[in-house]
């Protein structure tokens, strides 16, 4: 088992899984209206795939808000 | 700076803060601070800074006030509808106090002239409502150096970080605009119209801790919260190397004027 915290909250998952997974088990439905840290880390959309993550690891999904008028 | 007697009254609960006092109050009051946008976030905004004394606010916007915006774009009011916003706005600033100065920019915030603008203030407040403006903003003041406090709403959700030059930018966090129409904006969605206050007088209070030199800013920190739950969580960011405006190699090395999604331009006067 791996402890991977989302947005504050620590999950377990039965073994390491890709950063494009994480995002498909959040249900976002489009990766268009967040932007990714893992770590305190941007992440490139390009990466997401390839990124495997680790036990310990922070994610954190920041939502696109463009209103303010 | 000599406070008269009446300024020493109407300033009292901020001179009385130990950490302002009338230094503090000094400060303020020769401050300057630019709103983007005087709507639902640089309402609350401008009202909270012209009640602190403020000495200049500097406040742009290009439209006119439309009956939608009342529901949450408190300083303007029924009478005012169909009414330039930064006249509206410059008109209750002046009732509330009149020691401020109020400058107006009946126009857009654009690539060609936000970095004319920007030089005269110390402070920028993003009270826009869309992407391609939140970016300029960033860019703009990452380019003269200048500090802004970044604001977004949505629906129940709202998210705010305060930039100063070394400190994480906007764009360290979100790299480059979405794709249009892939994130709606409040004109599509909806917004709680007290979000906008809640999100506008943190705001407020993060230009008047960098006027007064009190505290921790909100740098290195996006906060957002969802007023259905009214769970509040900052998440820590650092300057990113990597950042297109701010980092080692940057490829945003002017402003540029995103495009605007065709939605939003149609629905301009509804915002």
């Amino acid at each position: 088992m791996i402890t991977i915290t989302v947005n504050g909250n620590p999950h377990e998952f039965e073994a390491s899984l890709s950063l494009a997974k994480l995002i498909v088990l959040n249900n976002i439905i489009q990766p268009d209206m967040v932007s990714v840290q893992l770590n305190g880390e941007f992440v490139y959309k390009a990466d997401y795939e390839t990124i495997e993550l680790k036990d310990g690891d922070e994610v954190d999904f920041l939502y696109f808000m463009g209103g303010g008028q | 700076m000599d406070f008269t007697e009446e300024q020493i009254t109407r300033y009292s609960r901020h001179i009385l803060l130990q950490d302002v006092g009338v230094e503090g109050q000094e400060k303020i009051s020769n401050g300057k601070v630019l709103i983007v946008g005087v709507g639902g976030l640089g309402a609350p905004v401008a009202f909270y800074l012209a009640a602190a004394g403020v000495g200049t606010i500097g406040i742009i916007d290009g439209d006119v006030v439309d009956l939608s915006n009342l529901q949450r774009q408190i300083i303007h009011f029924t009478q005012d509808v169909n009414k330039p916003k930064v006249l509206s706005a410059k008109e209750k600033i002046h009732q509330l106090n009149p020691d401020v100065k109020v400058v107006t920019y009946p126009t857009l915030f654009v690539a060609d002239n936000a970095l004319d603008i920007i030089k005269d203030y110390d402070f920028i407040v993003d009270g826009t409502d869309n992407f391609p403006v939140k970016f300029l903003i960033n860019d703009a003041c990452v380019i003269a150096g200048k500090p802004f406090s970044h604001g977004g709403i949505l629906r129940f959700d709202g998210q705010t970080l305060t930039y100063v030059p070394g400190a994480a930018c906007y764009r360290c966090l979100f790299h480059s605009p979405p794709p249009p129409n892939a994130v709606p904006t409040c004109s599509q969605a909806g917004v709680l119209g007290a979000v906008a206050g809640m999100l506008g007088t943190i705001q407020a209070a993060e230009a008047l801790k960098y006027l007064t030199g009190v505290g921790e800013l909100l740098t290195n920190r996006l906060l957002s919260f969802n007023a259905k739950t009214m769970d509040f969580r900052t998440v820590g960011t650092r300057p990113s190397d990597k950042c297109p405006v701010c980092g080692s190699h940057p490829t945003v090395t002017q402003l540029i004027d995103y495009e605007q999604a065709v939605c939003d331009i149609s629905n301009r006067k509804k915002h």
